[in-house]
């Protein structure tokens, strides 16, 4: 195998049927104390021979997407068709107006400058592995789109350079575009304006609106059920009102407030959508969620409705199609009821997909405004409706930006300020705010658990934000001080209850993650102390 | 010679500006895309854009105007034009190279346009450049265009030199430097750099690029052109004529980039025009294959994105 630093673009097409990179734990981004010692880091799980036989693993250490290899050359060659037909298909204003404007750009305007190579995460935690800079990518993608979609001929090539398109080029092509988060700080630094993130995106739309092939986390079981039962957890209308009485008592219980949540209330000022991730997973979230919505007086309610219930919407990730579909399930769930607004929980995905990317999707009736909970927070805490007692949460806490929130919603302050006012040792990580690193979860990594793809997601992708929040809480890394990573979205909260997990951190350093709500309803002076449990979860 | 040379200068010049305008044209005719705004975005209030912040942060925000901080914008586009200020952020050692080479070449536009309106007022308004007023004027200017020139053309040629040299020693560059990109860097050396000869190498009394410009004008081919320095304009020319066809027109590209990408985050109001465009958008008949799209060139996109592909039935 080449060495990582020479592997070429022309690898891309190699048909040794073997992997271009193999990631070693020395040659990863050092991580500060207590994770300084890359000899005692964990080893990765290695791929078994029955995957690697099975599917295409022609990538790297780990396998995303899991692509059976095809049996026969005519099948292959059957592939690679379809994936040109829909390159073709992702350059025409009837099959792309959705991103057909900035993807063209990108494509003919990056000056390879390398700038956001600098900026990219996962590339300086890999040790800079070429695999993973994201020109590596969108280079593959731009000299395909030269060639195959402007049909350039040899001066083309001259200018652009060659590609030659086989079955391994695809295949390691699909994976590829699952080794990116689209967090999209690469294209915040780019000078010229040029987007990785898109161009990631774009692949993934190609492979799974013309080729079907999808992560399947992300579609068969993800937008698909949600489309299907109301949930990408599967979970019915029943089922959830069921777990919302359960979550209503236990929050009653523990805070000594009697909690009930309303649902399908006609005519509510606001309709709050939960990524229903944390029913199941943090069912403290939506418990004080309802706390603080009804202590404050607000006119509010669930929606029973399919996919009123879950705001995920996993096809922002990878389908245009599927996205549209959710995004319009959300709209007509608060349309039937005739809400003032929709209100986004603790979900960092849902918040751009609904109010960003949907907002040139839902038209006429179906517009209803969209809004942050950071910022219905922030006005509910700022207000004084709440007596809250910062004294409660007089512990370590820093806080995480996810992604979707800020740097691509523009979110950025009403959730510090809530922050700022009731967590007396609150201190920021570096960089923050629009400048932030992805929890390494982002594009659905959060729940993509096939084979060995966690490990490459705490080495890897989570890499940076480990070393952040390892640094946020440097000067009390002792297990005698409880610390509490929050993270006001529900994939970073996967990602950061896995990767702290993963590493020990809890039980050897005792940092903690959750939500925003959290903390507010364990300043709460009202409530009973220790709406904060300080337990593993 | 001088008519070959006026043929390719005039062509270039034409072929220059209509490749530029048809790039443009290309791409502001793309249509209304979906939100992919980056933040910050300078047009936001100025309270809100130094975090970073959106309309998103105010509660109830859609009730509001549309906030318009125009100072911000051009504050955040004077910077990046005239300074590369990204670059400079966030690739201290590429700016030191870029940085040359594109101020040169906003010198040299300049001396250019400066040259050009001097030979047009001689020209035409012989009288006024003769008085006292105007040929101090004039002769302000004539001080001006040879000094953006020669300070232009130095500044290009070390940015030219710089970048050239990073493309091929940089171990990060050199696998996605293409032959084209090492043509055009070399194209910008050679042409300017034979400018530059033919400019210092011009025997006592032969015409300078002004005069060359001014002949270009009224078409005098009894100039006689110095072989270095008409080579350098003929290449010069072609240089510029090539530009707009290659990502060098990323001056054309970014404009789009920025205002219509990044900080693009005009909100979508019923009745609005955004909701009418998007009403043409959603009779656009996709042909993607994957089944679950249940797309078939014959299906809207309005029709598709209200079928659930679970139960195959339309809503």
């Amino acid at each position: 195998m080449k060495d990582k630093d020479r592997i070429d673009l022309s690898d891309m097409s190699r048909r040794d049927g073997r992997p271009l990179s193999h990631v070693e734990n020395q040659d990863l981004m050092p991580l500060p104390a207590p994770l300084d010692d890359s000899a005692r880091e964990r080893a990765w799980i290695p791929l078994t021979d029955q995957a690697k036989n099975r599917y295409e693993c022609l990538l790297d250490d780990t396998c995303a997407v899991s692509v059976p290899k095809p049996a026969t050359k005519a099948e292959e060659d059957a592939l690679v068709r379809k994936f040109l037909t829909g390159l073709d298909k992702l350059f025409t204003r009837e099959n792309n107006w959705t991103f057909l404007q900035p993807l063209v750009l990108s494509m003919e305007h990056c000056a390879k400058c390398q700038t956001c190579a600098e900026a990219c995460h996962i590339f300086e935690a890999s040790g800079r592995n070429e695999l993973y800079r994201p020109t590596y990518r969108s280079e593959i993608m731009r000299r395909l789109y030269f060639k195959y979609v402007k049909h350039g001929g040899m001066i083309s090539a001259w200018q652009h350079g060659d590609i030659e398109v086989n079955w391994p080029l695809v295949a390691r092509l699909i994976e590829l575009a699952y080794r990116c988060n689209l967090c999209r700080r690469c294209a915040q630094t780019c000078p010229i304006g040029a987007d990785n993130g898109l161009v990631a995106h774009e692949l993934r739309k190609v492979f799974s609106q013309e080729m079907g092939i999808a992560a399947k986390e992300l579609h068969d079981t993800g937008s698909m059920p949600q489309l299907k039962v109301g949930s990408s957890t599967g979970m019915s209308a029943e089922v959830v009102k069921d777990n919302i009485q359960f979550i209503d008592e236990e929050t009653s219980e523990r805070t000594g407030i009697t909690v009930q949540t309303p649902w399908d209330v006609e005519g509510a000022d606001v309709l709050l959508i939960h990524n229903a991730g944390e029913i199941l997973a943090w069912p403290e979230n939506p418990g004080a969620f309802a706390l603080i919505l009804n202590a404050a007086g607000i006119s509010w309610t669930l929606s029973s409705d399919i996919a009123g219930y879950d705001s995920v919407n996993y096809g922002l990730w990878y389908d245009d199609a599927q996205f549209a579909r959710v995004a319009v399930k959300h709209a007509e769930a608060a349309k039937k009821l005739k809400v003032g607004k929709i209100v986004l929980g603790e979900c960092g995905h849902a918040h751009k997909a609904l109010s960003v990317i949907a907002d040139r999707v839902l038209t006429g009736d179906l517009n209803i405004p969209r809004e942050s909970s950071m910022t219905l927070l922030r006005d509910i805490v700022m207000s004084g409706r709440l007596k809250l007692d910062p004294a409660r949460n007089d512990f370590p806490v820093t806080l995480h930006d996810p992604c979707n929130l800020v740097r691509l919603m523009g979110v950025v302050e009403p959730q510090r300020e809530v922050v700022r006012a009731i967590c007396p040792q609150f201190r920021e990580m570096e960089p923050h705010g629009v400048d932030n690193y992805c929890c390494g979860g982002g594009s659905g990594f959060a729940i993509m658990s096939g084979h060995n793809f966690p490990d490459w997601r705490f080495h890897v992708s989570g890499r940076k934000k480990l070393e952040q929040v390892l640094n946020a809480f440097g000067d009390c890394l002792d297990p005698s001080i409880p610390k509490y990573l929050c993270a006001p979205c529900s994939n970073c909260k996967g990602q950061f209850r896995d990767m702290l997990a993963y590493y020990g951190l809890w039980e050897q350093n005792k940092i903690l993650y959750g939500g925003l709500v959290e903390l507010i309803v364990n300043a709460m002076t009202e409530v009973k102390p220790g709406f904060i449990e300080w337990e593993w979860h | 010679m001088t008519t070959v040379l006026y043929a390719i200068l005039s062509m270039s010049a034409v072929v220059c500006v209509a490749a530029t305008v048809v790039r443009a044209v290309g791409y502001a005719r793309a249509p209304l895309h979906l939100r992919w705004e980056l933040y910050p975005v300078p047009h936001e209030a100025p309270d809100r854009a130094a975090h970073g912040g959106s309309y998103f942060e105010e509660s109830n925000w859609w009730t509001r105007e549309p906030h318009c901080n125009l100072r911000g914008e051009l504050t955040a586009m004077f910077s990046e034009i005239l300074f590369l200020k990204a670059l400079r952020e966030f690739n201290l050692r590429l700016w030191w190279r870029s940085y040359p080479f594109h101020l040169g070449l906003y010198l040299l536009i300049a001396t250019a346009v400066l040259v050009v309106a001097t030979a047009v007022a001689s020209l035409f308004a012989p009288a006024l450049v003769a008085g006292a007023v105007g040929g101090t004027i004039v002769g302000a200017v004539r001080v001006l265009y040879r000094l953006t020139g020669v300070v232009g053309l130095a500044l290009t040629l070390i940015g030219a030199g710089g970048l050239l040299h990073r493309r091929l020693t940089d171990p990060d560059l050199r696998p996605y430097t293409t032959p084209g990109d090492i043509f055009n860097l070399t194209l910008f050396l050679v042409a300017l750099g034979l400018v530059s000869a033919g400019l210092v190498l011009r025997p006592a009394g032969g015409p300078d690029i002004a005069s060359i410009v001014a002949g270009l004008l009224v078409w005098d081919t009894a100039i006689r052109v110095p072989g270095l320095l008409g080579t350098g304009l003929a290449l010069s020319a072609l240089l510029a004529a090539y530009i707009p066809f290659t990502h060098m027109s990323h001056f054309v590209g970014k404009y789009f980039t920025y205002h219509a990408v990044r900080w693009d985050d005009a909100a979508n109001r019923r009745g609005g025009t955004i909701e009418r465009t998007l009403a043409e958008y959603l009779t656009y008949r996709p042909t993607w294959a994957a089944p679950h799209v249940t797309a078939d060139g014959v299906r809207t996109w309005a029709e598709v994105v209200t079928t659930n592909p679970t139960t195959g039935a339309k809503r």
